[in-house]
């Protein structure tokens, strides 16, 4: 298949290796709004969703959000922004923020809603408080699920922050873009790679992590 | 293995399920028999100018569907030789340039004769209307003021400051001979960094006026560099050549009623018109199919 | 020439016509996925080795950014509604075939042995019972299929105005007229609102014996996948 000896070219050509555009520079570009997105996400859709979890309240309302905000069109949203705000890094967050936070909030909300009650009702009956209840009894046993969240929500920034390219960012979808007018296929199907091969380093990364920091007790189910 | 059967195995289903929508002819790119399908490129001014030529070929009774916002040269040229487009506004000089990046372009005529000589055979170019649209490298004000440059300096005056600008145009300004690669190679010229926007339109006069970028490829038509007192570089060695509007059309698409009609239409437009009919499109925001037909009319091309 | 639906001439379509256009270059491909994830789920499920390497290389194509795939499609398919339509029902496919398989394989073994004993052969026993039960997860499964590939549809118009009411985005900067960007978002949104909510109303439709009321979900036991947290847009 002729798209691999694009690969090959893309990959090889010295050119594509050093300056404003090369690729270590776009790589580093996507990864930093990757990284500021999805901390900006979380920032928001953690506390919320360790807080409604815990106390089972507002279920129905962050349902409603969240559909709102999955159905607001990521690719529409950017280039409105834009249009109305200009350049710059904040009309590219707000998009992607958008795309990141419900997986977060319905994924934490959901893992700490559906803790099992016997040991929380045990840690109250100890007199631990709420607090402590979340973090060190609560928290631990929905880990996993919320990791899980939080990889989605990264996996769709990866992928989303390429259309980015398209009002003049950088990142790797700049590749894309820029190909796709200079009818060069060798970068688009390059910078495709890049992309799929972080979102799978992403995938790798979310795994490690899960084995890393999921306690072994809970991680067996 | 598995992807690609799944992809072929997709591709199959969204075709047969596609095909019986009646509506749009998906089936294939080629146009119909005896209609003549009219292209525009990604940016205003290629859209009035296919509508300008739609039109006029309709007022004739021709058949007319329009193909609009293709994307850049690069793309174009592909579907008009494939037969997909049969007529597409183009520059003359800018299309030279796509062809063979080393042709000199000494006059309007002897550039559309080498246009011809490069063409595919199946494409040719018509008659060559007086207006004229080029790129151009163009300075906000701000730039230059602190470089001390007017428009009556020239590319070559902005050696010294280049390393210290970012330039902005169309992604596909990076790669062309009338762009980044001639200006280093005719001009010396080594920007800082390049920044892709759109072909002269409203996100490169944006990024320009709001010294994102302090240089950028504007059409010379554009009504924002007045507006906006940029500052348009002179080109003594000609590297952005001549940028006649002309029609490129695919020859067995047009019969010569419609080459006539074409004819007529680039008898009538000259830079002063073509100036003033980009400004009810990008400036008063109508419609440029509205502004075609109005122009067509009061020309009595209708 | 400033309002709100003055719909530039260039996209050759009226708003209706836009919001048509949009719906049939998102809905077709999801329907083709859902065609292509039964029978491949069916397999998934009856030869449970395929499971992990089909998974493995969906998951490759669906890290591809969509943008990416159109632009190599253009050269076998076009600047056509095809080299949209060809990438979401890929997508759709990848969101659908986890959830069928998850839901096929949830249901309990004495209904399957029950089914058996009856005399269904496997594939009346796939149709007409498991597939029934799995309805809830095959259609959280559609509502993420359906929502990403309305927003992903208008990602086209980079691809010569194949992105029906995306291909008011690029007008929207091309004339400098921000409203047709409001236009854009804001109809896609309902767009997306209105089908979650139509397969919402399906799924109650097609599963009668489930009570009516939304949550009824055990606060511990088994849970429903939820539909957000999917790799869904980019």
């Amino acid at each position: 298949m002729n798209v691999l000896n694009f690969v090959n070219a893309f990959f090889s050509d010295s050119a594509h290796w050093h300056g404003y555009d090369g690729i270590p520079q776009r790589l580093l570009e996507h990864v930093q709004y990757s990284l500021l997105a999805l901390a900006l996400a979380a920032a928001i859709g953690l506390p919320v969703g360790l807080l409604t979890g815990h106390t089972g309240r507002g279920g129905n309302a962050l349902a409603f959000i969240a559909t709102a905000a999955r159905a607001l069109p990521s690719f529409g949203l950017l280039v409105l922004i834009v249009i109305v705000m200009g350049f710059g890094l904040l009309p590219v967050m707000i998009p992607l923020v958008v795309l990141a936070v419900p997986p977060i909030l319905v994924t934490t909300y959901e893992a700490v809603r559906t803790v099992d009650p016997s040991p929380v009702d045990a840690a109250r009956g100890m007199g631990m408080h709420e607090s402590r209840i979340l973090f060190q009894v609560e928290l631990p046993v929905a880990l996993p699920l919320i990791l899980s969240g939080l990889r989605s929500a990264a996996i769709q920034i990866v992928s989303t922050a390429t259309i980015a390219a398209y009002v003049s960012l950088g990142g790797l979808g700049r590749y894309i873009v820029d190909g796709l007018y200079q009818r060069d296929y060798e970068k688009v199907v390059g910078g495709a790679t890049l992309v799929a091969v972080l979102a799978l380093v992403t995938l790798a990364l979310f795994w490690v992590a899960g084995r890393v920091a999921v306690s072994p007790g809970v991680r067996r189910r | 293995m598995a992807a690609v059967a799944l992809t072929a195995a997709a591709a199959l289903l969204a075709g047969c399920s596609s095909k019986d929508s009646s509506d749009n002819p998906l089936a294939g790119e080629k146009a119909k028999a005896g209609t003549v399908v009219v292209g525009s490129n990604n940016f205003a001014e290629s859209t009035l100018l296919a509508d300008i030529y739609g039109e006029a070929l309709k007022a004739k009774g021709i058949e007319v569907t329009y193909k609009h916002n293709i994307g850049s040269r690069e793309t174009s040229y592909g579907l008009m030789k494939n037969g997909s487009v049969t007529v597409l506004p183009e520059y003359n000089g800018s299309l030279l340039a796509y062809l063979d990046p080393k042709a000199e372009q000494k006059s309007p005529d002897a550039v559309n004769e080498a246009v011809k000589t490069k063409l595919d055979k199946r494409l040719t170019l018509l008659q060559s209307s007086p207006a004229e649209n080029k790129d151009s490298v163009t300075l906000n004000a701000e730039t230059a003021e602190k470089y001390k440059l007017t428009a009556s300096s020239t590319l070559a005056d902005l050696k010294d400051a280049a390393p210290d600008l970012v330039i902005g145009g169309s992604p596909e300004f990076q790669t062309r001979q009338q762009g980044l690669k001639g200006l280093k190679s005719v001009y010396g010229l080594e920007f800082k960094s390049f920044k892709a926007l759109d072909a002269g339109g409203p996100l490169t006069q944006a990024a320009l006026a709001k010294n994102t970028i302090q240089a950028a490829d504007v059409f010379t038509t554009d009504p924002t560099i007045v507006k906006e007192k940029f500052v348009v570089l002179k080109d003594p060695e000609n590297l952005f050549g001549f940028a006649n509007v002309t029609p490129l059309v695919n020859k067995s698409g047009l019969n010569q009623k419609g080459v006539d009609a074409l004819d007529a239409v680039s008898a009538e437009l000259d830079t002063k018109t073509l100036l003033k009919l980009d400004a009810q499109v990008q400036l008063e925001k109508k419609d440029p199919l509205e502004v075609a037909t109005a122009w067509l009319k009061s020309a009595g091309l209708n | 020439m400033n309002g709100f639906f003055d719909i530039p001439s260039d996209l050759q379509h009226s708003y209706a016509g836009l919001i048509g256009l949009h719906l049939r270059e998102a809905l077709l491909p999801v329907l083709a996925g859902l065609l292509l994830a039964l029978p491949l789920a069916q397999l998934c499920v009856r030869f449970r080795w395929l499971y992990p390497p089909v998974l493995g290389a969906t998951t490759i194509l669906y890290a591809v950014p969509s943008l990416a795939f159109f632009v190599v499609l253009i050269d076998y398919t076009g600047q056509t509604e095809l080299t949209v339509m060809i990438p979401l029902a890929v997508y759709s496919l990848v969101v659908l075939l986890p959830a069928i398989v998850d839901g096929v394989r949830s249901v309990p073994q004495e209904t399957l042995a029950a089914a058996t004993a009856m005399g269904f052969g496997p594939v009346r026993r796939y149709v007409q019972v498991q597939l029934p039960i799995a309805v809830p997860a095959i259609i959280a499964g559609l509502r993420v299929a359906t929502v990403s590939s309305i927003s992903l549809v208008s990602v086209g118009t980079l691809i010569g105005n194949q992105g029906a009411l995306g291909n008011l985005l690029a007008d929207a900067q091309k004339y400098d007229r921000p409203e047709l960007a409001v236009n854009s978002v804001i109809t896609t949104a309902v767009l997306a609102i209105a089908c979650d909510a139509l397969l919402v109303l399906l799924r109650v439709a097609l599963t009668p014996w489930m009570p009516n009321g939304t949550r009824r979900r055990p606060k511990t036991s088994v849970r429903q996948p939820l539909p957000a947290p999917q790799d869904v847009t980019r």
